[in-house]
């Protein structure tokens, strides 16, 4: 199906090879060919106009519910991979928590077979660290690898026990997997649905209270240093939480860490009169958090920023605050928010764009991320002047809820490429 | 979304949903205008025709024996038609969603809907849905507002202290799970109280209350000194089954109002309760029925509130 | 347009009155012209009952196009209205609705005896079958003009004349 693909005229960026230049790509066999000069015997067969528009690696989104197998009614493989390539986004990790969670090697195996056949956008199942993610009996690690799964996660589920948590590690560290976890203390976050903060305190919600982060964090900590397991660290919210992963890293342990891209430009602020898209997990904190957050991703003590797509049917949103489902829509909004973070802060676009590139790419440990001759063609072309307006119509993804519903973003997605194949054109 | 929701685009008041935010000149209408409304319960005739053929609806999703009566009372003084639903326990329990509830009261022609519910929010979320012409009064969300509770407060206050200027309020108890505290708190700083204290076990407060422009104590002896106004709060009874607190002695003897206690306030302060009370838990007997105490004053009080809260309603 | 002295009006009303009051007459003023107009009757005819005041603003027939009156004073009538004989005062009567209002809430506190009704000015213009027993003076005027009675911090009263925009047809 490859046809060879030579995008002139584009500002290429690639984080990898610290390439920010306006240059010809050349696209043969679904690898990138060559960058500026022509490759030999090289015959057009697509030829994109990149005049004005940025041409960078497809996006790598670190975390990115899908909604499959059994939450079909909030969104289906097909709506949310159409969501990834209009968001620009190449390659995706999906954590175990569907229904049934991945927890046995037929249903990552499916799952994979499900989204080759859509053959748009590279999927990579996290598998469940425990069955039914019940925090109790290990899973098949070893098999789910086989099946398909980069790693092994608890998503937001409880795991109140430190032993089995241990146990996961030590196993997950016996065959070089790694552990991917968020951080939170399930007794400390005690049913809470907003930052113990001013907000909570003045709309009356349940709080959760930084040390929940905190102390999750500091025993996830010691056991990476007892078991020598890689982890990766999910959606830190929190300025202490930054410092004590900056510590972490100082000591050499194989940590990496991601937040999500609301947490980059949100408070707990913006839940002003009750806004039910801005429940979130883990809670919008302070601006100070936010700041620090923003801090630890310039210093690189975070490594990722991740959609954390949560598509979310409306009636789990049109409710009291409290009896919301956390979660917002995120795929088509990464790129757009990751640009005018970098606008909006003087960073320079091609640090910016390695956040939800490159880095992700390692902590996924694939190739990809970046745009080295030989490398996949995943592409991601953007318009950088393009503002676009977020509503129910705009967006692709079967989940309609985001905090920036109604705002305008800059950045448009004009083209997306996956292994060379045009997969999103607008 | 950054608009007041309780106002509408003349500024006038929409829905009553909680005290923050509300100017000064919308706080002061109210209480001026249950002036009026104090004197009709003294006639012949204890009502007045002007929400003759409007229907409010009470929407009770969390049972409530005491505010529905006062917000039924209120209407039907106003000869409005009254129609009470005690929703804990029809459609909540088929499945039927919050707004799937008020859309079909919406098309039974409703045009004022009293809501108590036990999530913070869920009067702002209603209030969001329903077509423009319909109120909505907030009659207690989770831990988050009631404002006519604390309207009323403000009432009682006015009556006894007459100016708010020079007073120095108390709040006592459980200010984490009080909607009242927060809705007090929030209408006695608009009206100019010059300090607000909350007095309460650091299990008991919520984290940056002083954000909300009160003084925090801790020791109840300290924290009453000078006073003019004490307000105590209910103590729940399942906030001794978690960890919040010990026992109810422990937190009586040192919590608790007594007159000796009292007696470590101004000699004119008044006491203040927004029931129901637990005698020998937060207040003693011989306070709350001794002749600081304006507890019997504040119920009566608080149907000529709800009369204004709903008269300046259905007018805007 | 020259208009009446309200001072003269008042002596002349209070005049008309005078045959027709006992100690058995009660007297009510309407908010505000006509509470001002009452004290001054009630106290030049030595009426022993106190004076009642009344608020229309909660029976007022517009309630629902225009809401709650911004300032609404609270109504006090400090005497027995069941069967008494009352004399209820306003300022300027025009259409009638003020006083239906008036005689509604009256009857909120108790039946009485009988309602007689007195105006300083008489405007016409009247939308109801409402007639008044003691007239300082008839005045007709146009809708948009507007009659306001005034009090200074002497204590006299003048008349004076408003233009006021008509809402459009």
């Amino acid at each position: 199906m490859n046809i060879n693909i030579h995008i002139k005229n584009g500002r290429l960026i690639d984080p990898k090879n610290g390439i920010d230049t306006v240059s010809d790509l050349y696209i043969v066999r679904g690898k990138v060919a060559s960058l500026g000069a022509i490759p030999a015997g090289f015959q057009d067969c697509r030829v994109i106009d990149a005049a004005g528009l940025i041409v960078c690696p497809g996006l790598v989104d670190l975390s990115a519910r899908l909604r499959e197998p059994g939450l079909e009614y909030k969104a289906t493989l097909e709506s949310e991979l159409k969501a990834a390539v209009a968001g620009g986004v190449t390659s995706l990790a999906c954590p175990p928590d569907t229904d049934p969670p991945l927890d046995e090697p037929g249903l990552v195996e499916m799952l994979k077979h499900r989204t080759k056949s859509l053959d748009q956008v590279h999927v990579y199942p996290v598998g469940a660290l425990t069955q039914k993610l019940k925090g109790e009996r290990l899973t098949e690690m070893a098999e789910l690898r086989d099946a398909g799964c980069v790693a092994f996660s608890h998503a937001d589920a409880p795991l109140a026990n430190l032993h089995v948590l241990m146990q996961a590690m030590q196993y997950a560290s016996t065959f070089g997997f790694s552990v991917w976890l968020r951080p939170q203390e399930v007794s400390l976050a005690n049913n809470g649905v907003a930052h113990a903060g001013e907000i909570a305190t003045r709309l009356g919600l349940p709080p959760i209270p930084v040390c929940a982060e905190t102390i999750a964090l500091s025993n996830i900590i010691l056991l990476t240093r007892e078991t020598g397991v890689k982890v990766h660290l999910c959606r830190i919210s929190s300025a202490e939480g930054v410092a004590m992963v900056r510590a972490a890293k100082q000591q050499g342990l194989p940590i990496t860490c991601d937040i999500a891209i609301n947490h980059v430009h949100l408070t707990e602020m913006d839940i002003g009169f009750f806004d039910t898209n801005c429940h979130l997990v883990p809670p919008l904190r302070n601006l100070h958090d936010r700041d620090a957050l923003c801090g630890g991703l310039i210093d690189g003590t975070i490594d990722a920023i991740c959609s954390d797509h949560a598509p979310v049917d409306d009636d789990a949103k049109l409710l009291p605050f409290g009896q919301t489902e956390a979660g917002a829509t995120g795929l088509e909004l990464l790129l757009s928010l990751t640009f005018k973070w970098a606008t909006t802060m003087n960073i320079p676009l091609i640090k910016a764009l390695n956040t939800v590139t490159l880095a992700p790419a390692r902590v996924l440990g694939i190739d990809g991320g970046h745009l080295t001759p030989g490398a996949p063609a995943d592409i991601c072309i953007f318009d950088p002047e393009e503002y676009w307006k977020v509503t129910a119509s705009t967006i692709q993804s079967q989940g309609k809820n985001t905090p920036f519903l109604g705002r305008e973003l800059p950045g448009r997605v004009k083209f997306t490429l996956t292994d060379g194949n045009i997969v999103y054109e607008s | 979304m950054n608009r007041n929701p309780q106002l509408n685009k003349h500024g006038e008041l929409q829905h009553l949903l909680t005290t923050e935010g509300l100017p000064v000149s919308i706080l002061l209408h109210i209480l001026d205008t249950a002036e009026s409304f104090a004197g009709v319960t003294e006639r012949e005739v204890k009502k007045i025709p002007l929400l003759r053929g409007k229907s409010v609806f009470n929407l009770f999703f969390e049972s409530s024996t005491r505010t529905r009566t006062t917000f039924e009372i209120a209407a039907k003084r106003l000869s409005a038609d009254v129609i009470n639903l005690n929703i804990a326990v029809s459609a909540q329990s088929k499945g039927e969603t919050l707004l799937d509830t008020v859309n079909n009261l919406s098309a039974m022609h409703a045009d004022m809907f009293v809501v108590r519910h036990s999530q913070s929010g869920a009067a702002h979320m209603i209030a969001n849905h329903v077509r423009s012409e319909i109120h909505v009064i907030n009659a207690g969300d989770g831990r988050h507002a009631h404002p006519t509770q604390a309207l009323l407060d403000m009432f009682t206050i006015r009556r006894y202290k007459k100016d708010f200027h020079n007073l120095r309020v108390a709040i006592v108890g459980d200010i984490l799970h009080s909607r009242v505290a927060r809705s007090q708190i929030h209408a006695l700083t608009t009206l100019g109280v010059p300090e607000v204290r909350v007095i309460a076990p650091k299990t008991l407060l919520p984290s940056k209350v002083e954000r909300l422009g009160v003084h925090v104590y801790h020791d109840i002896a300290q924290g009453l000194k000078d006073i003019d106004v004490l307000i105590m709060l209910r103590l729940q009874n399942e906030r001794m089954l978690g960890a919040s607190l010990p026992s109810p002695e422990e937190y009586f003897k040192y919590y608790g109002l007594t007159q000796e206690k009292l007696s470590l306030a101004k000699q004119d302060a008044i006491v203040m309760h927004p029931g129901p009370m637990n005698r020998g838990v937060e207040i003693d007997s011989a306070v709350a029925d001794g002749k600081q105490s304006v507890i019997l004053p504040q119920v009566t009080f608080g149907i000529a509130v709800r009369m204004a809260v709903m008269s300046i309603l259905a007018g805007n | 347009m020259q208009l009446p002295d309200a001072e003269q009006l008042l002596a002349d009303l209070t005049e008309q009155l005078r045959p027709d009051v006992d100690e058995a007459v009660a007297m009510i003023g309407i908010h505000t012209g006509g509470v001002w107009v009452a004290k001054r009757l009630h106290q030049a005819l030595g009426i022993s009952i106190p004076l009642g005041v009344l608020d229309i603003s909660f029976y007022r027939d517009d309630y629902s196009k225009i809401g709650l009156h911004p300032q609404v004073k609270p109504s006090d009538l400090p005497f027995e209205v069941e069967g008494s004989r009352i004399i209820l005062v306003d300022d300027v009567l025009y259409t009638g609705r003020t006083i239906r209002a008036a005689v509604n809430e009256i009857f909120d506190y108790g039946r009485p005896a009988c309602i007689h009704l007195v105006t300083l000015i008489d405007r016409g213009g009247r939308e109801l079958p409402i007639a008044a027993q003691y007239v300082g003076a008839v005045l007709p005027l146009p809708a948009d003009k507007m009659l306001e009675l005034r009090q200074e911090t002497d204590g006299k009263m003048s008349l004076g004349l408003r233009e006021i925009r008509l809402p459009e047809k």
